[in-house]
């Protein structure tokens, strides 16, 4: 203000005095005496905590925030620091400025932090002091922990997940939604039973979250139950164990379906014979002579349940003659289709007979003469279902194509390694049955099928997670003539692994 | 020599005294220690005086004067002013001024020669100041602070004044008193230095909360370690005997 009048302003020399304590020379304060002899007049450390007791789990190393939850942190993490403070009593009559821990051997059990503060004393001069806290670490293990350490397999709710089918594929599909998801990261215990997976966990409520999840992504039943352990008629209080039973249909994707009659006559007369074309919380099928499609959702599919005709397992491959288109393309439900109508054979026939099928396919804009495609033989099938047989008078055809095969191009490419990978469930395996190594070899089949079915089906690997193979080196001899038919994963779609433990390596190691 | 001293637990002790070289004002205690400790110290010199202004013990606060002249408030009674005049030496003029600001020992200190007077003052007070002190008058402050009466003391040998006054405050300050001046404390860190001293030529007396440090800060810039009442006539001799001889 001054200086803008213009007016003229005397320097200001601030002066020195002497302390009124101890006579050092010093600048002027509020309460004219030197720091250490304002120290030593007031404590402003006097009623702060200086020695407090925190409990520690030493199995998972959390520290208890009373009254029960437990903080996890590492020795000297900033973590640690914020609980440690947090402990401390009256320290809102301070200011805080600085806290650090000090070095002390971890198995003193003792963790020492300075703290600085500051405190307006004696007219309004404001005194910073350093002191130091102590804080004994009693070990105490958490209520989690105890109960892990009592029994590691104190279930409380298990989940088991059934499909009564021939195959794996459905699990194969599922584990990588659960890893996905981390659906099962509450899991106690993960076992592979026969068709299906038990899933063990130590909460009611968990086990009904995952329940929950199933239930959204396939098309279950459930039914539950619980078994009284023990209970305490005074206090009022029971102990169950829950166990829930989810069935997932057995209807899978590529299963020849005959519709019953009442369900197709709901429908719209669809079918009867229709093909599920996907399977979400919701059955997709398509009636592979018209095109028509439609959904059934999991109520709809249990109240008439029906089981599939044929399934993926009795496909049989057949070579394409000759392809005459019938219909433009149409597109049902993000997928493309042409009507068209081929002349096939079966590869097995092929030098014996010349036996040839005149068929109507949903597959016009893949086939071509002298490709191979699979499909389901209702000529040479001898199936005994009973809702076929309320259809009187349905005519067969003699073959359903259902996909393009691509046996023969994979041939070359046998025993070569991917470039991508899949995580897996950390499953136990019942091997009580003695049935090893047969098992273990049909398993493996399945997950190189359901690798390839990845491979050929964008929209199947849309949901689930792909890791880049570290491991794999692009081999020189896999040259770019060979590598352009067969189906595969572009790199964009794969995920970096990410490598903090080696627990994953571990988990992959069971696999490959 | 300072001696420390306390008015019925107060350290304030310059609120309840006046003392200057002619004479000494002590407030009426509900004991005599307070008087007494000046009596040891000043009898036979100079009257110490009991006395009350407009019924008030805080005569410190209240009225200034020095060794020509004591300036007393309007509020002070008729009986008062006639117990003053009759105790006072003969040459100390005593005198009730009309000002608005009543107390005057916050507003104005001074010595024999010089008084430093609150910004405020009448032009009249100011006149009366000179002419019944005898002192050459100047408004000023003592580091912001108007009243210049409570933050600072000083006798004819020296001054001492509040804490935050700046070296430029103090050479300006001690260039118009003529006395060498020092910033300090008084009473353990009190900087309200007139309320814990008061000191003449000779002799002070502080608060009892004041520290040693704050005494020889006291003791080295008013001379009082060889004051004595007739120093200034044994000085004269001396140097009137070397002259002689």
């Amino acid at each position: 203000m001054a200086e803008v009048a213009g007016m003229f302003t005397v320097q200001q020399t601030i002066g020195n005095v002497l302390c009124c304590k101890c006579g050092i020379s010093m600048q002027p304060n509020a309460a004219n005496m030197c720091a250490k002899c304002l120290r030593s007049e007031v404590d402003i450390t006097e009623g702060l905590q200086k020695h407090v007791v925190i409990v520690h789990c030493p199995e998972c190393d959390g520290y208890l925030q009373p009254p029960r939850s437990w903080i996890k942190a590492q020795l000297e993490s900033k973590e640690l620091l914020t609980f440690c403070i947090k402990r401390l009593k009256n320290l809102n009559k301070v200011k805080l400025v600085n806290a650090e821990f000090i070095w002390t051997e971890p198995h003193s059990k003792r963790i020492k932090v300075r703290l600085r503060v500051q405190k307006e004393v004696l007219n309004g001069a404001v005194i910073e002091q350093s002191y130091v806290v102590e804080y004994v670490v009693q070990d105490q293990m958490c209520e989690s922990c105890s109960k892990v350490q009592a029994n590691p397999d104190q279930w409380v709710a298990a989940v088991q997940l059934r499909q009564h089918v021939s195959h794996r594929r459905t699990f194969f599909y599922l584990e990588q939604l659960i890893l996905k998801h981390d659906a099962a990261n509450r899991a106690i215990k993960i076992q592979q039973s026969d068709q299906g997976i038990d899933f063990f966990f130590g909460h009611r409520s968990h086990a009904l979250k995952f329940v929950d999840f199933v239930s959204r992504v396939v098309p279950v039943r459930t039914r539950n139950d619980k078994q009284l352990v023990s209970h305490d008629h005074k206090s009022n209080t029971f102990n169950y164990k829950y166990t829930f039973s989810v069935e997932i249909s057995p209807i899978c994707r590529e299963d020849l379906i005959c519709l019953p009659p009442k369900l197709a006559s709901s429908l719209g007369n669809i079918g009867p014979l229709v093909i599920c074309t996907k399977v979400s919380n919701s059955i997709a099928l398509l009636d592979p002579f018209t095109l028509r499609h439609c959904f059934l959702d999991a109520d709809q599919y249990w109240r008439a349940s029906f089981k599939p005709l044929l399934s993926s397992r009795q496909l049989v491959e057949y070579v394409v003659l000759d392809v005459d288109v019938v219909y433009a393309e149409v597109n049902i439900g993000g997928s493309k289709y042409v009507l068209a109508d081929v002349q096939v054979a079966r590869v097995s026939d092929f030098g014996k007979n010349d036996t040839i099928f005149y068929v109507r396919t949903y597959l016009g804009h893949l086939l071509d003469s002298g490709d191979y495609a699979l499909g389901y033989d209702l000529y040479g099938a001898n199936s005994n279902d009973f809702e076929l047989e309320k259809y009187k008078g349905l005519v067969l055809p003699e073959v359903i194509l259902i996909k393009k095969s691509y046996e023969e191009k994979r041939q070359k490419k046998r025993g070569k390694p991917r470039c991508w990978k899949l995580k897996s469930l950390n499953m136990e395996v019942d091997n009580s049955a003695g049935k090893g190594r047969d098992q273990a070899h049909k398993m493996n089949s399945e997950y190189e099928q359901f690798l390839r079915d990845l491979e050929e089906n964008p929209d199947l690997r849309f949901n689930i997670s792909l890791y880049r193979d570290k491991e794999y080196q692009r081999s020189e001899t896999t040259s770019v003539a060979d590598g352009e038919d067969v189906p595969s994963i572009p790199l964009e779609e794969l995920l970096g692994d990410l490598d903090l433990s080696d627990i994953y390596v571990e988990e992959d190691g069971i696999r490959e | 020599m300072a001696t420390r001293l306390q008015f019925e637990n107060s350290c304030e002790i310059g609120v309840f005294s006046k003392l200057t070289n002619a004479y000494c004002l002590v407030g009426i205690g509900g004991s005599e220690n307070f008087y007494s400790t000046f009596e040891s110290e000043l009898s036979g010199v100079i009257p110490v005086i009991k006395t009350s202004i407009g019924g008030m013990r805080i005569i410190g606060r209240l009225c200034a004067g020095n060794k020509n002249g004591l300036l007393l408030p309007h509020t002070t009674t008729d009986q008062e002013l006639q117990h003053l005049r009759n105790s006072l030496p003969d040459g100390v003029v005593v005198q009730r001024i009309d000002e608005r600001l009543s107390s005057l020992g916050n507003c104005i200190a001074c010595n024999d020669h010089v008084a430093l007077t609150h910004t405020d003052l009448d032009k009249e007070t100011e006149e009366m100041i000179a002419d019944t002190l005898g002192v050459e008058v100047f408004r000023q402050t003592i580091a912001g602070n108007i009243l210049v009466g409570s933050y600072c003391a000083f006798s004819n040998n020296g001054g001492l004044v509040h804490p935050h006054t700046s070296i430029e405050d103090l050479d300006e300050l001690s260039t118009l008193l003529q006395v060498p001046l020092v910033a300090g404390t008084v009473n353990r860190g009190s900087e309200v230095i007139a309320a814990g001293l008061t000191v003449n030529d000779w002799t002070a007396f502080t608060g009892s909360d004041t520290t040693a440090t704050e005494l020889s800060v006291i003791e080295s810039v008013f001379k009082l370690r060889e004051a004595q009442p007739t120093a200034i006539v044994d000085e004269m001799r001396k140097s009137l005997i070397d002259s002689y001889v």
